[in-house]
Order: structure tokens, then C-alpha cells, then sequence
């Protein structure tokens, strides 16, 4: 009997594969994610994290395979109904909306709970200012809790690399969501950025509860910030428990020498 | 048999959209630029040409200006809108190319004015007969014609080092870039490439109805010619341009008189819109993958 | 106290209060709420026409309010919603024809036949809108050249749409506004300046609202907008739909206010340009920008014109002034999104920015 029996799985992923012109970028992979746990995805770049991601959140679709979310099964997501759904997302190389204000991208995260309708909007009728209203407050209170108002007028294709990962995450946050998707979120960033973002994606996996799927290659932050680990090589899992036994996993270590970049190279 | 030469008409006349539509694959494949002036460009090297030889200029002597004039333009395209351009989007640069058209038209028309001009290259527009097929001998020459510029075209791709720059720079612009390939040059090369395309093209039409502003046009024919054979394939131009002649003198033969005719300028556009939603990237063209 | 201390000590030097002028100008103008600079804009607007002559009202005024308005329909499709079109013309043509058919054919009041005109237009729009789903930016662009090509034809070739007049023009008949005859040009202009302002004034409330929100999310990175959950082709067609309501309404004012008559060439695709080479002038995904653009286009010739007659009188005939005309603005295009891709409302704005504080350098 494994752990997994035990839990209350949100999410279970059971044999995807993927390929891009007949290569394959995830082979056969399965595993599951508990509800309201942080689970780490690790391996090289290349191992098939980011598509994997995609797949979840329904950008790519896998070739074979299926998802189950919240006891429903998909062999198809479009990226609309996973959002419908409550599936949050950040990207690997920041997908913000350049030439809005950051407070304007936070706001576009509360779209889908949009409920009034376009003429409401073009006169400016009561219901629609009273939602307008309500996301104001919604946004700013997600400004205020990732410190970012002071860039609240901002342009995001001016602000700092790392800023534009924490307004990412604030997007996707904004529209509460029940399972947050982190491809890199703490990549480009220095120890104190990294600290805080660590200490952002804590709180709102423990106050909000949750269940956070982060991609992310420092080794310290992994064990410090996760609850569960899954290791990629090559499209596989080589790996999958918590992050002491994945450690010491022996074939987790073996994927690893001789990789420049391994997460575990990193550890001391 | 009328069938038969319709088709053929059509199929000879779309040689001439293919030749337009070259144009614009080979810019569009060095430098991500959908060229707007393209017609524009057609219809100032024709009218320089015409007005030279107006002037007295032997032909030869005329075409040999032109052609320099020609590669001037392409320089100065590149250093004044291409360069201070660089690295914005395809739409920006699509948008600078409409207002390089409004420049050279207005130059061009300016300059030598807006009169039609007869251009005569010594082929007359007879019909010949093969077997029972009635063909314009014109049409059949223009497409002789074409099919030698794409073979030299193909010849100076493949064989010289200015074309496999050119297919690097195609490939990928950064790769290129750093094995020491000037894309400036490329660019200049690449535009007065396409211009002398434009000049043969801008003959043949100009001989068929004279030149003048509405050559300029030409350019909305080749769009569909593009949409159906893909932006980046010398090769979907051709056959894009022949889908485009064919299914247009057709349409117009047998769609044209239930609905009330005069349907060309748009007959073609719907033909693209068919092709794109079973081909949304053309029949030859690549069909790019989103990266996120 | 203190704050009024130092209010008093500032408005001591002369530099100081030209700087408080400036400061407080700029807020005017860069803020929604702006009481004060609205008064002067809309005294101007409904001022200036009571002492300049007919000319000024009907060559310039009334042309210069119908292309604001369709730039602003096309600018919430491309400046916003990031889809380039290259339709506007025959969109316009759409709300004129249709307009006229409500009028004509079914015997409606103006008013209902032109928000008719623009609904049908909006419809014609939303249809060409709807490739959208699958195809996107050129393939999209060459989309909207088949609406141009196609609607051109059809008004040329079903008589119904003109009357079967032997012209093929429609042409405007006695038109009332709630028992208001709109015959002067002083009439016509007002008519025009009430449904242009209503107009922006809905289209400032969509534009920043969740809708506009959304049309540039998709205009900046589409993947990331439905990721986000914003449902990208509704969105679209929604863009195009209104759009296409904004140009017919202009198309309609472009008959029944301004030419009087017109046939379909009024809305070619040198139209279509126009409407494009306004936006990019006055500024993509600028409300105000439509306004500055237009009345850019509208004075450039004018202007040419004057300087060709005072100092080059009998020099330049009439061709070559249109060509250096189509030099002009092709250099100005391609000037400005060199130079200034986002307008001269952007440029207005940097300007502002820069004058706020230009005294205290010294």
C-alpha cells in the first residue's frame, strides 16, 4: 500500500505521453497530488516539466493518457475550462500583459467571474459598477499581500524580472484558485527575492489552502517549501515521495551524475 | 473544350500572381516583413521603365537603370525602415510597409506622372492554337517567362553563397547572426531581389493593360496567392498563384453569372478563407508551434 | 496649516505658480475625472461652430467627427483588441446601405434606422469575425480584405440596396430628429457632435471595464489571456462586433450628415487606410487618440494647401499637391512608428509630463 491510498487526491495524472514531431517529451508518466499539499517537480531542463504543466492547465494536449481533477476525468482540457475549473497558472518566461498596469493585469485574473453583461458595462449601470467595485478591492487586496503596491500604475513590460513574477503569480491568485500551477516561480531571482517568494507561495498554501505544483531547480528551496517530490528524466519519472526519500532515492541519484544543471549538484 | 480553356487562361494568368507573390515570400522569409509595397514598387519600377524608354533610352539601357534604380530604393528601404525597426512586430513592420507605398506611389506618380503609358516588349497578344485549344500567346509567354525567373531564382538559392545566407538568415535569424552573416546586406539583397522580381512582373502586366496607377493593385492579388501557398514557399507561391488564376477565371465562368458576375476581386480572397480553415497555414507553409 | 503655509509661500514667485497652473492642467487631462478640462472641451465643441462660417462646419468639423468615430471603431479592434483590419470601409458601407434601406425601404425614424444600420453592420462584422477562432494576425488581416472586396460588391451589385437609382448612389432624404429638422449644416453638426459623444462616451466605459481589460490581455499575449480564463474568441467577436457598429454608425453620418450622397466607393479601401493611418497616428488603444488623428488628416491637406498657394502660387497643380499629400502621410506613418509607435497621444502626454516639471529646472 502507498501513501497516495491514503490521501484525498485532487489531481492524478495516469500515463500521459507527449511528443512534438515524434519526439517524445513525456513518456508513460503518472502520479498524483494530494489536496493542499506543495508538490515539487524536478529534473534537467528538457525532462518534460513546463509541458507537463501545459498539459494540466490544457495548453497542450496530451497524446495519450488521462487527468483526473477534482473526480472528474479529462482526455482534452481547453485552457479556458481548466481556469473554469479552478486551475491557476504561471509561466516559465513570464506571460504578463506588457502594456497594461500592474494592477490592470491583476484585474484580468477576475475575469472568468465576470457576471455582467457587456451593455451593463458600456453604460456604466449600477451592477456592473458595483463588480468593478468588487474586483478593485479583490486586486488590491492581492497587491497588498505581495507588497506590490508601490507599482500598482506601473507598466509590467517596465518592472523587474522577478516583480513580474510575483504580479504573474498575483493574477493567478486573484481568482482564487484551488490549484495553483508555478513553472519556475523563483527563477532569476536572488536569495532575499527567493526568500520572499518561498515565504508567499507558504502562505497561501497554508492560509488559503492551496495545493500548489511548483517547477523549480533550487534544491534548498525544494526542501524547505515542499511537501512532495517528483523527479523527471527524459519525459519519466524517476522519482515520486517525500522530499527526504527522494534524496536518497538511489536511481533519483544516478539520473542525476554527470548533469550539469541537476538539482541535487546544488545541495550542501 | 471551354472548360478546358478557361482553366488553361486562368492557369496561365495565375503565373503572373505567382510571380507578384515570390516577391513576398522572399522578403517575408529574410525578414519577417509582409511587404505591403511590394505593388507599389511593381509600379515604380514599370513606370521608370516606360518613361526612360519614352525618353528615348534603348530598352536594354532602360531595364539596366531601373534595375539600379531598383537596388537604391532596397537600400534606402533598409537603412531608413527596416533598421530603425528591427526586433518590432510583424504588424508594426507590415504597417511601415503601407506607408513605404504611399511614399513610392506618390514619388513615382509625381514624378512621372499619372498618364497611362503604352509598354510595348514586343510580344503581341495573339491567340495561338494548340490542337483545338485557343491560348494567348501573351499569357503563354508571361509563363515561360516566370518559370524561367523562379528556375534562376532557384538556381541563385541553392547554389550561391548569397542564397544559403539567405536560407541561414531564414532558418535562424540569431544563428545566422553569429557565424558572422551582415543581415543588413541580406536584407538589401533580399529587397532588390524581389524589386527586379517586381520589374518582371510590373512588365508583363504593365504590356497587358498598360502602366499605371492600378498596377499598384496587383499587390491584393497575390495576398490570397500567399494565404493559399504560405508565406515562407517559393514553391506555394507558384502553386498558389496557379489555384488563385484557375479558380478565378472558373469562378467567374461557371459561379460568376448565377449570382450577377464581376465577382474577381473578392472570388479569390474566398478561395484563401476555404484553404485556411483546412490549411490555416497554407499548403506549403510551416506551420509554426507555440511555445509558452 | 503648514500645507497652506507653503501654498502661500509658492504662490509668492511667479515660477511657482506657473508650475501649480501646469501641475494642475496636466491633472486635468490625465485623469478620468476631469470636470474642467470636459467644460472647455465641450464649450469649445459647442461653441466654435456658432461663429465659424458653413465651410468650416461642412468641409471640416462634421468629416473631422465622422472619422474620429471610425477610428475609434476600428481602434477598439486593433488598438485594443489587437486584431488588424483592413475592412473599416466596408463596414462603413454596411451602416450607410442600411441605414438607407431602414429609411427608404422600411420607412423608419432616422434615429432607429441608424442604430439599425449599425446593428446590421455589427452583425456583418461579427460574421467575418468569426475565422478568428482559428487563424490570427496576416491570415486574419487578408480575412478582413474579403469583407472589404465582398460588401463593395454587393453594394454595386443589388440594386435593391441604392433604390435601383440608375447612380447606384444612395442619397439622403429630409431627415428629423424628434421633430427637429436637420437640414443647416449648424444642424447636421450638432446631430453629428450628440452621437459622436455618446458614442466615446460609451466606449471609455468599455474600454476600461472588464471587456476592455480583456481585449488587450488577448492583444498582449492570447495563450496567456485563456489561460487566465477569459473566453479569447468571445472576446474577439465581441471586438469586432462593436467595431463594426462604431464604423457603420460613421458610414451612416459619412451619407446622411456630410456628402448628402454617395455611392460605394465612398467606402473603398483607400477608406479603409485612412481610418488605419488615423489611428496609428493619434495613437493605438487611445480613446483621444481617434480625435487627434483625425483632425490631423483632416488639417494636413489643408494646410498643404495653404503653403502651396501662399508660397509656391500656380507652381503646383493639383496632382502633384495630392502626391506630395500621399508622400507626406506615407513619411508620417512610418515616422511615427519609428519615432512614436503609441501617437501623438502619447506624444501629448510625454509633452505634458515634461512641461509639468520643466520650470522647476531652474
Amino acid at each position: 500500500m502507498t501513501s497516495a491510498d491514503l490521501h484525498d487526491h485532487m489531481l492524478e495524472v495516469k500515463d500521459i505521453s507527449l511528443s512534438f514531431q515524434g519526439v517524445k517529451a513525456i513518456h508513460q508518466l503518472s502520479f498524483a497530488v494530494s489536496r493542499g499539499e506543495i508538490c515539487a517537480l524536478i529534473g534537467p531542463n528538457g525532462a518534460g516539466k513546463s509541458s507537463l504543466l501545459n498539459i494540466l492547465n490544457g495548453v497542450y494536449q496530451p497524446d495519450s493518457g488521462e487527468v483526473h481533477y477534482e473526480h472528474a476525468h479529462f482526455s482534452r482540457l481547453t485552457p479556458f475550462e481548466a481556469a473554469r475549473r479552478g486551475i491557476g497558472r504561471t509561466f516559465q518566461n513570464n506571460a504578463l500583459f506588457g502594456k497594461l498596469a500592474v494592477i490592470d493585469n491583476i484585474l484580468t485574473g477576475l475575469s472568468r467571474h465576470s457576471r455582467v453583461s457587456v451593455l451593463e458595462q458600456a453604460f456604466g449601470l449600477p451592477r456592473a459598477r458595483r463588480e468593478a467595485a468588487d474586483f478593485l478591492q479583490r486586486s488590491e487586496a492581492v497587491l497588498a499581500f505581495l507588497e506590490l503596491q508601490p507599482y500598482r500604475q506601473t507598466l509590467v513590460g517596465n518592472l523587474a524580472y522577478g516583480l513580474q513574477k510575483r504580479v504573474e503569480l498575483g493574477r493567478a491568485l486573484v481568482s482564487s484558485p484551488k490549484l495553483l500551477l508555478l513553472d519556475e516561480p523563483m527563477a532569476g531571482m536572488n536569495a532575499e527575492e527567493k526568500q520572499d517568494m518561498s515565504h508567499f507561495i507558504r502562505s497561501i498554501n497554508r492560509d488559503l489552502g492551496t495545493t500548489v505544483v511548483l517547477i523549480e531547480h533550487d534544491i534548498g528551496v525544494i526542501m524547505d517549501l515542499s511537501d512532495h517530490v517528483v523527479v523527471l528524466d527524459y519525459g519519466r519519472k524517476v522519482g515520486d515521495g517525500s522530499p527526504a526519500e527522494v534524496q536518497a532515492n538511489p536511481e533519483v541519484i544516478a539520473a542525476y551524475l554527470g548533469s550539469d544543471n541537476g538539482p541535487l549538484n546544488t545541495v550542501h | 473544350m471551354l472548360f478546358l480553356e478557361t482553366l488553361i487562361g486562368g492557369l496561365l494568368a495565375g503565373t503572373m500572381y505567382s510571380l507578384v507573390a515570390i516577391g513576398f515570400v522572399l522578403i517575408y522569409k529574410a525578414s519577417g516583413v509582409f511587404n505591403f509595397a511590394q505593388g507599389a514598387i511593381l509600379l515604380f519600377s514599370a513606370l521608370l521603365l516606360v518613361t526612360l524608354h519614352e525618353h528615348g533610352v534603348p530598352f536594354v539601357l532602360a531595364v539596366l537603370i531601373t534595375l539600379v534604380a531598383l537596388i537604391l530604393l532596397s537600400i534606402l528601404i533598409e537603412r531608413l525602415v527596416l533598421r530603425p525597426l528591427t526586433n518590432r512586430s510583424p504588424m508594426t513592420l507590415f504597417m511601415a510597409t503601407l506607408g513605404v507605398s504611399y511614399v513610392i506611389e506618390g514619388v513615382a506618380q509625381g514624378l512621372m506622372g499619372a498618364n497611362v503609358h503604352a509598354l510595348d516588349v514586343g510580344i503581341e497578344d495573339v491567340p495561338v492554337f494548340i490542337g483545338d485549344l485557343m491560348i494567348s500567346q501573351f499569357d503563354l509567354i508571361a509563363a515561360i517567362t516566370a518559370g524561367v525567373l523562379v528556375g534562376v531564382l532557384a538556381l541563385l538559392f541553392n547554389k550561391t553563397r548569397i542564397g544559403i545566407s539567405l536560407r541561414a538568415v531564414a532558418d535562424d535569424t540569431r544563428a545566422a547572426l553569429s557565424i558572422g552573416i551582415h543581415l543588413n546586406r541580406i536584407w538589401q539583397i533580399v529587397w532588390a531581389v524581389a524589386g527586379v522580381t517586381g520589374l518582371v512582373a510590373g512588365m508583363l502586366w504593365g504590356t497587358r493593360q498598360g502602366v499605371q496607377f492600378s498596377l499598384s493593385l496587383v499587390v491584393l492579388k497575390a495576398l490570397p496567392v500567399l494565404i493559399i501557398g504560405g508565406f515562407t514557399s517559393i514553391g506555394g507561391a507558384i502553386v498558389g498563384g496557379l489555384i488563385v488564376g484557375a479558380g478565378e477565371s472558373l469562378g467567374e465562368a461557371y459561379i460568376g453569372p448565377l449570382i450577377g458576375g464581376g465577382i474577381t476581386p473578392w472570388f479569390a480572397y474566398f478561395l484563401a478563407l476555404a484553404f485556411l480553415f483546412y490549411r490555416p497555414a497554407g499548403i506549403f507553409g510551416e506551420r509554426a508551434i507555440e511555445r509558452v | 496649516m503648514s500645507v497652506s503655509t507653503q501654498c502661500a509661500l509658492f504662490s509668492l514667485s511667479a515660477a511657482g505658480w506657473i508650475t501649480r497652473m501646469r501641475l494642475q492642467v496636466g491633472h486635468w487631462f490625465s485623469h478620468g475625472r476631469v470636470p474642467y478640462a470636459w467644460l472647455v472641451l465641450s464649450l469649445v465643441a459647442v461653441g466654435v461652430p456658432l461663429v465659424s462660417g458653413d465651410y468650416w462646419l461642412n468641409a471640416i468639423l462634421i468629416p473631422f467627427l465622422i472619422l474620429s468615430l471610425a477610428g475609434l471603431g476600428l481602434n477598439v479592434l486593433t488598438g485594443y483588441a489587437g486584431q488588424t483590419s483592413l475592412g473599416s470601409g466596408g463596414f462603413m458601407a454596411v451602416g450607410a446601405f442600411a441605414t438607407y434601406a431602414c429609411l427608404i425601404h422600411f420607412q423608419l425614424s432616422f434615429l432607429l434606422a441608424i442604430f439599425l444600420g449599425g446593428g446590421v453592420a455589427a452583425l456583418v462584422g461579427l460574421f467575418f469575425g468569426l475565422p478568428s477562432a482559428k487563424i490570427k494576425g496576416f491570415y486574419l488581416m487578408v480575412t478582413s480584405l474579403a469583407a472589404q472586396f465582398f460588401l463593395e460588391w454587393v453594394f454595386v451589385k443589388f440594386p435593391w440596396f441604392y433604390n435601383y437609382s440608375s447612380s447606384a448612389t444612395i442619397s439622403s432624404p429630409p431627415i428629423t430628429v424628434f421633430g427637429w429638422a436637420i437640414a443647416s449644416p449648424l444642424s447636421k453638426y450638432y446631430l453629428v457632435l450628440v452621437l459622436v459623444s455618446f458614442l466615446t462616451w460609451v466606449a471609455v466605459n468599455l474600454t476600461r471595464s472588464q471587456v476592455g481589460r480583456n481585449w488587450m490581455a488577448i492583444r498582449d499575449m492570447d495563450t496567456a489571456a485563456a489561460v487566465i480564463g477569459i473566453r479569447v474568441h468571445r472576446s474577439k467577436i465581441l471586438a469586432f462586433a462593436i467595431s463594426s457598429f462604431y464604423l457603420g454608425i460613421a458610414g451612416a453620418l459619412w451619407v446622411f450628415a456630410y456628402l448628402g450622397s454617395a455611392g460605394v466607393q465612398s467606402f473603398s479601401l483607400q477608406r479603409s487606410f485612412q481610418v488605419l493611418f488615423i489611428i496609428i497616428i493619434g495613437g493605438l488603444g487611445s480613446i483621444s487618440g481617434n480625435f487627434i488623428g483625425a483632425a490631423f488628416i483632416s488639417l494636413l491637406p489643408l494646410l498643404l494647401d495653404f503653403l502651396a498657394h501662399t508660397f509656391f502660387a500656380r507652381m503646383v497643380d493639383a496632382g502633384l499637391l495630392q502626391n506630395l499629400q500621399k508622400v507626406i502621410f506615407g513619411s508620417l506613418i512610418v515616422w511615427f512608428l519609428i519615432k512614436e509607435p503609441e501617437g501623438i497621444a502619447r506624444f501629448i502626454s510625454h509633452l505634458r509630463g515634461r512641461l509639468a516639471v520643466w520650470p522647476l529646472r531652474f
